[in-house]
């Protein structure tokens, strides 16, 4: 079941920025959140991750109201990475990846063995495990994105929200980091811009317009020539990819 | 074997700590008009705690009980607390310059001052350090107020921490010019730039069990501090109570603060500049940081209050002149770091 949205609405003032939202999150798989700039997918995972409240409807985990878990609890569980989130404090890598425990020890527990193994993973999982001493201002672009997906897998989630990831990074760092992210064995949700990337790492897609849903379903049912001219203002062909059998966007000029 | 040898640094570091504040304070009860050697200082304090009884000057242990051994205690604690404060709020507000007066404290202080110094609000039944308490407060809330019950972001913050500043010290200026007399004027100048002079036991007293407080309190938040490193979205999707953490942190910065505002006057750059030189030495990381910050704040203080009385023979210069003539060229530094982080 995973998480489920039924109906959301959320509004600042009388903007609407989330409009009828519903769907639901097929566990272990990674769906794709598409949409031009303000459609509304930052909203919409800021909702999922429970760090706003929408004005009406409401969203599930497992069948539970996120409104009645409690901040901790839905910390264990979900994930959330921001958009370029960054510091000014000089930390280590290693310091920034156990944040990612702070859900899952009280005030005055002490540092587990079970806290010491989720670290240990997610750095080998992001293969920082090398750089675990680095300071944070030292990383670069990519690097800095690991660690946050790093910190992320330490809090040993379920479901885990990504909001543009691959912002910024050149293409084998994009690459990489959607292949390690759709190798995960957990329930994702990611926002992207790249549309080709999109299709070719996801699972399933939902395109976002003027906070609302206006397509969704597998890639190759959802990125066509129409949605894109429609929902992005492009002109394209849209072919099946002889080397990864997805679909594959041709801009045209 | 690691967790043992972790237990020993610790305990010589807090063992090394200990004994620097309490060589630090005794040094600065010898210094005065009337010299006292160290070992008569301790033996006074011994003797008092009924450890020993050794022959002493009964000159000496009044000047060491009733002046000298509160007064650097005390500064011992502002130290501390202006410390601990500046720490908070520099990882709060995200921001290296955050210092214990942007929530406009130091002006609340200093029109609640005015307010008695010149209006004699209270008519005597308020005391100057009670105005400056209260006066503190207002400012606080004000901003609390401006910055949506500390809700807002970081940025809100500090806007209506500068917002209350502005207005405070402006009402405080009114006063002074519309009511104050040329002495009044020169009272409250000497009162805002700070003053161990007139601190005994009970101020002691109230100032250590407000930081002593205040720096448990910030050690339980330990990791909730470090929590906000990549900001309050960031902290609340790791579960943090980002509402109830910000108010209770900010509250006790404000109490602590207020009450040394209150009890010595405006010193400034302690808070600003120890964090930062407790970063240097132990990291970013709060469980560490905040005793850091605390001893460095302790030793600092009293080793401002010592030059304050020895670098002008026969005079007492104001303690904020002190912490300010050491504090800026280190500011001077901080600033041209950041400049080339950025």
């Amino acid at each position: 079941m995973s998480i489920n949205a039924v109906n959301l609405l959320w509004k600042i003032r009388s903007k609407t920025i989330v409009d009828s939202v519903s769907f639901a999150a097929e566990p272990g798989k990674m769906l794709g959140l598409l949409g031009p700039n303000g459609s509304g997918k930052t909203s919409l995972l800021r909702l999922l991750a429970g760090l706003k409240k929408p004005t009406s409807g409401q969203i599930t985990l497992d069948g539970k109201n996120i409104a009645q878990i409690g901040r901790r609890s839905m910390a264990q569980r979900v994930a959330f990475i921001e958009q370029h989130a960054t510091t000014n404090a000089s930390l280590k890598v290693i310091d920034v990846v156990k944040l990612g425990r702070f859900p899952h020890r009280s005030m005055f527990s002490g540092w587990t063995t079970a806290d010491d193994t989720a670290v240990t993973y997610a750095l080998e999982r992001t293969e920082m495990t090398a750089k675990r001493n680095d300071r944070w201002q030292s990383l670069s672009g990519g690097e800095k994105q690991r660690t946050h997906l790093a910190r992320a897998l330490a809090q040993s989630p379920q479901e885990l929200l990504l909001d543009e990831p691959t912002n910024h990074l050149d293409i084998h760092h994009q690459i990489n980091l959607m292949r390690l992210v759709s190798a995960l064995p957990v329930t994702s949700i990611i926002a992207l811009h790249d549309l080709n990337h999109a299709a070719m790492f996801c699972d399933g897609l939902i395109v976002m317009q003027a906070g609302k849903i206006v397509a969704s379903g597998p890639p190759e049912k959802v990125i066509t020539k129409a949605l894109l001219h429609d929902v992005f203002s492009v002109d394209a062909r849209v072919e099946s990819s002889p080397y990864h059998l997805k679909p594959h966007i041709h801009f045209v000029r | 074997m690691r967790h043992f040898s972790h237990f020993a640094v610790l305990a010589a570091v807090l063992l090394a700590s200990a004994v620097g504040i309490s060589l630090i304070v005794g040094l600065s009860v010898g210094i005065g008009d009337m010299p006292i050697p160290l070992a008569s200082t301790y033996a006074a304090i011994t003797n008092r705690l009924g450890w020993t009884t050794v022959d002493l000057s009964r000159i000496h242990e009044t000047i060491i009980w009733d002046y000298r051994l509160s007064r650097a205690l005390v500064a011992v604690f502002c130290g501390a607390g202006l410390a601990l404060s500046g720490a908070i709020l520099q990882s709060l507000l995200r921001n290296p310059l955050a210092e214990p007066y942007v929530l406009g404290i130091s002006a609340g202080a200093s029109t609640g001052t005015v307010a008695v110094i010149i209006l004699g609000i209270g008519a005597g039944s308020i005391s100057l350090s009670m105005g400056a308490f209260i006066g503190a407060f207002a400012a606080f809330f004000f901003v609390a107020l401006l910055s949506n019950g500390t809700r807002g972001g970081a940025d809100q913050t500090i806007l209506a921490g500068v917002a209350a500043s502005q207005l405070f010290n402006a009402a405080t200026s009114y006063i002074v010019t519309t009511s104050g007399n040329a002495q009044q004027a020169r009272d409250v100048m000497f009162w805002l730039l700070g003053s161990f002079g007139a601190v005994r036991w009970p101020e002691f007293a109230l100032v250590s069990v407000v930081v002593g407080i205040g720096l448990i309190v910030c050690l339980f938040y330990a990791r909730v501090l470090d929590a906000f490193a990549f900001g309050d979205e960031a902290a609340a999707s790791l579960g943090v109570n980002v509402g109830r953490a910000r108010l209770l942190l900010f509250g006790i910065t404000a109490v602590m603060t207020a009450t040394i505002v209150s009890m010595v006057g405006t010193i400034g750059f302690v808070g600003l500049v120890v964090p930062h030189a407790a970063r240097f030495i132990v990291g970013p990381l709060h469980v560490r940081l905040m005793p850091a910050c605390a001893i460095v704040g302790a030793i600092f203080m009293v080793a401002a209050d010592i030059a304050s009385r020895v670098l002008i023979p026969q005079q007492v210069l104001p303690i904020g002149v002190m912490t300010a003539l050491v504090g800026v060229p280190f500011f001077a530094i901080i600033l041209y770091r950041f400049r080339r982080a950025t």
